[in-house]
């Protein structure tokens, strides 16, 4: 008699067909509902693109123009859809030239699969050409990775990659796959993991935390929410807004955690950290309740920790139980997806609202209004400020775009000045601050969302890191509209030279190239401004082209971001100038 | 600042390819120095054991072992300090058989220190002792006034003081808990 194992056995192997390795590749892939790939072909990973060649229907490879780009590009895709966005490389300098984009996406949370090549098994350890020690250098950066060296290994790794990837706290993973494998035949039969013993991607929430939790939030005089990225994550807007609502609790957010609520809504007081608003960071150190909702006390939100929240108890709700206590000790911990413990809460939690409170995060914002933004956004002085630019581009778009930045002080004046009606609006690069990071990963958000206008804030320096991937935008015809703001400065470390270290401003002025001539060599149409009358029309006549554009603003040289948290400061002793 | 103590962390995990590497960068982005560390397969079958032995605050140790349970391949991180578990180290000590037969000081240091030896050849006499990292070095300061030619220790190896394996009530709860969810 044969036993169940067995039978199970047999009835999976008449399912089976056979098949190469990289044909099981293409497979997994399209098994996973991948629709879309960006990546760059080489050596060691030529068999997988040949079997590419064969799905073309089913699976769109994007031809990136430096590894780097596949990766971001994919993370735009992701940020944007909340899907797992896909990326194959080559081995060696492929495989490391992804690595930038994979630490990026492991800082903050974006679920990646990249597959790289490898050199035949029989070579791996000899130094072959293009052989690195790719699972090595990714380990630290990489949420899991794993290196198949046998064909029947790749279902069942990739199956674990996007099960690994998308679940819990989401994160990239790498899959080396060694030439050999990708040759090789197998036996094909697709199963999703839905299980590993060792790992526990969302931990239950504990009732009893979540009551001692309510008994703070109804007693508290002076609560302020923090609104992070795993909101967004585990697609809990909803469940975060009537927490919100009902508690009448002021809620201010996180560079990540920027769309999961309109920027119009009356409890949304604005943005934590070194650039945020001035009423959220001051009142950090005045709120006697503290509720962080899917974030992690990063060290541009809470400057120095030991004057930090110094009046609050602390409630954090984390799906990650290495977040809790790593940089701010949690007086109630409430472990688990938000999207499960923010409706326990709020259930549990009595109607209340702070007006006197919340007058006072207005009251604020008044004082940062005169001080600053009303400065910034209507300027008597001549030099156009990138606030002003980034005020008209959300208002062109009637604050319903996507925005993706690069890294810099343009990144700063676009969060703090776009405005947002939806979430999964927002592609910046957070915990690695990478540069380059923009113009790719724009690419990726467009074609994750072709339906919404896609635009992209970049500074001359970043803009420069991956500027050959206007080429992938120009062959994909995707429509993103780059702002180029442009002040020939490497702007945030010079304004960090101006402010502590004597305006020696070492290696950051920068002689840039036309960047008209060079968007007309990708065949990428382009306007140039550099005084205010022009701008509105040029915005009118890029919203209006059909098809990717280029605008380049011509900014004051030596325009600083405001408010500052000074690094290694307390969150109270926000500078106003 | 405060105290640093000794912590002993019992990690269970997958027995994969390059864990130890993902265990042991825990400690290394910290600055972190590892005093010992053993490997092996534990008492269930499929599942390997580290036991890392560490000088660090309450307060980091916990943050260590959090950033270890949270690689995919680890099951559980326990943490431990010396008084919660017994633990034990070996030692082998390479003397002159020459010494030995020279008077009876290292056969006294032998019975009293509850060594052993292991193996005599003409040459050399290889000496055995287990016991906690002092008291091996206790012995080896003793027996080098007689020259000793080799010495190496172990790493720590522990067992708690509970009445039952901690991972095993772990992974009887995983298993329950999946179960519900299938």
């Amino acid at each position: 008699m044969e036993t169940q194992s067995q039978t199970a056995m047999k009835e999976k192997n008449k399912k089976a067909v056979r098949m190469t390795g990289a044909e099981a590749v293409v497979k997994s892939l399209i098994n996973e509902g991948t629709e879309l790939i960006f990546g760059y072909p080489g050596g060691a990973i030529m068999p997988v693109y040949d079997a590419l060649y064969s799905y073309q229907k089913e699976l769109h490879h994007v031809l990136v123009r430096h590894e780097q780009g596949a990766v971001h590009a994919a993370q735009g895709f992701a940020r944007v859809t909340g899907k797992v966005g896909v990326c194959i490389v080559t081995s060696g300098p492929g495989a490391t030239n992804a690595v930038t984009g994979i630490a990026d996406a492991m800082i903050d949370s974006t679920p990646l699969v990249v597959i790289s090549g490898q050199v035949g098994s029989s070579l791996l350890g000899s130094d072959a050409f293009q052989e690195t020690d790719v699972v090595g250098i990714t380990q630290p950066v990489t949420k899991w990775n794993y290196q198949v060296k046998r064909a029947e290994e790749i279902p069942e790794a990739i199956a674990r990659a996007f099960y690994i990837a998308r679940s819990g706290r989401p994160g990239p993973v790498l899959i080396d796959i060694t030439k050999d494998a990708q040759f090789a035949s197998l036996d094909y039969v697709y199963e999703p993991v839905k299980y590993i013993r060792s790992y526990k991607p969302v931990p239950q929430v504990d009732p009893v935390q979540v009551q001692e939790a309510a008994r703070l939030i109804n007693l508290a005089k002076k609560p302020m929410a923090l609104v992070g990225q795993g909101v967004i994550l585990a697609r809990a807007e909803k469940e975060l807004l009537e927490f919100i609502e009902k508690t009448g609790i002021p809620a201010a957010w996180t560079l990540l955690g920027l769309s999961a609520m309109p920027s119009e809504h009356p409890l949304n007081v604005g943005m934590l950290g070194m650039h945020g608003n001035y009423g959220p960071n001051l009142k950090t150190n005045e709120a006697d309740l503290i509720i962080a909702i899917g974030m992690r006390f990063d060290d541009r939100v809470t400057g120095d920790l030991k004057k930090y929240a110094i009046n609050a108890k602390v409630i954090h709700l984390e799906i990650d139980p290495a977040e809790i206590n790593k940089n701010v000790h949690a007086d109630v911990p409430i472990l688990g997806s938000v999207k499960d413990s923010l409706p326990l809460l709020t259930q549990m939690v009595s109607a209340n609202s702070h007006e006197s409170w919340l007058e006072q995060f207005k009251a604020c914002y008044r004082i940062e209004f005169e001080r600053i933004i009303e400065k910034e956004l209507s300027p008597v002085k001549p030099g156009l400020t990138m606030s002003e630019v980034v005020d008209k581009v959300s208002v062109a778009f009637d604050d319903d775009a996507i925005m993706v930045t690069d890294v810099g002080q343009h990144q700063m004046m676009a969060s703090r000045y776009f405005r947002f009606k939806q979430s999964r609006s927002v592609v910046t690069s957070g915990g690695l601050g990478t540069m380059g990071f923009g113009l790719p990963a724009a690419l990726g958000a467009k074609m994750g969302a072709p339906e919404r206008p896609v635009v992209l804030f970049v500074g001359d320096g970043g803009f420069q890191m991956t500027i050959q991937e206007l080429g992938t935008i120009f062959q994909t015809d995707s429509a993103v509209k780059i702002v180029l703001l442009n002040n020939n400065f490497l702007g945030m470390v010079r304004q960090w030279q101006e402010l502590f270290f004597d305006k020696r401003y070492a290696s950051t002025e920068l002689i840039n190239p036309d960047f008209q001539t060079i968007a007309k060599g990708y065949h990428v149409n382009s306007l140039k401004v550099d005084k205010r009358e022009e701008l509105d029309n040029a915005i009118k006549t890029m919203v209006a082209h059909n098809g990717p554009f280029l605008l380049e603003v011509i900014v004051e040289k030596e325009g600083n971001v405001f408010p500052m948290v000074p690094a290694g400061a307390s969150v109270s002793d926000i500078r106003l100038e | 600042m405060r105290m640093k103590e000794e912590f002993t962390l019992s990690v269970f995990s997958e027995n994969h390819v390059g864990l130890l590497n993902q265990i042991t960068n825990v400690f290394t982005r910290r600055h972190l120095n590892i005093e010992s560390l053993t490997t092996s397969e534990s008492a269930i079958q499929g599942i390997h054991k580290f036991t890392i032995v560490v000088f660090s605050t309450r307060e980091e140790i916990e943050k260590v072992a959090g950033q270890i349970e949270k690689k995919i391949d680890v099951i559980k991180v326990f943490v431990y300090t010396a008084d919660e578990i017994i633990h034990q180290e070996i030692a082998l000590y390479k003397v002159h058989t020459e010494a030995l037969l020279n008077g009876n000081q290292i056969e006294t240091l032998v019975r009293q220190y509850g060594a052993r030896i292991l193996e005599v050849t003409p040459e050399y006499t290889v000496i055995e002792k287990t016991g906690h990292k002092h008291e091996t070095q206790e012995l080896f300061e003793k027996l080098d006034k007689y020259g000793v030619s080799q010495f190496t220790r172990s790493g720590r190896i522990a067992i708690t003081k509970h009445k039952t394996e901690m991972l095993d009530k772990y992974l009887k709860k995983l298993e329950a808990d999946n179960s519900k969810l299938n």
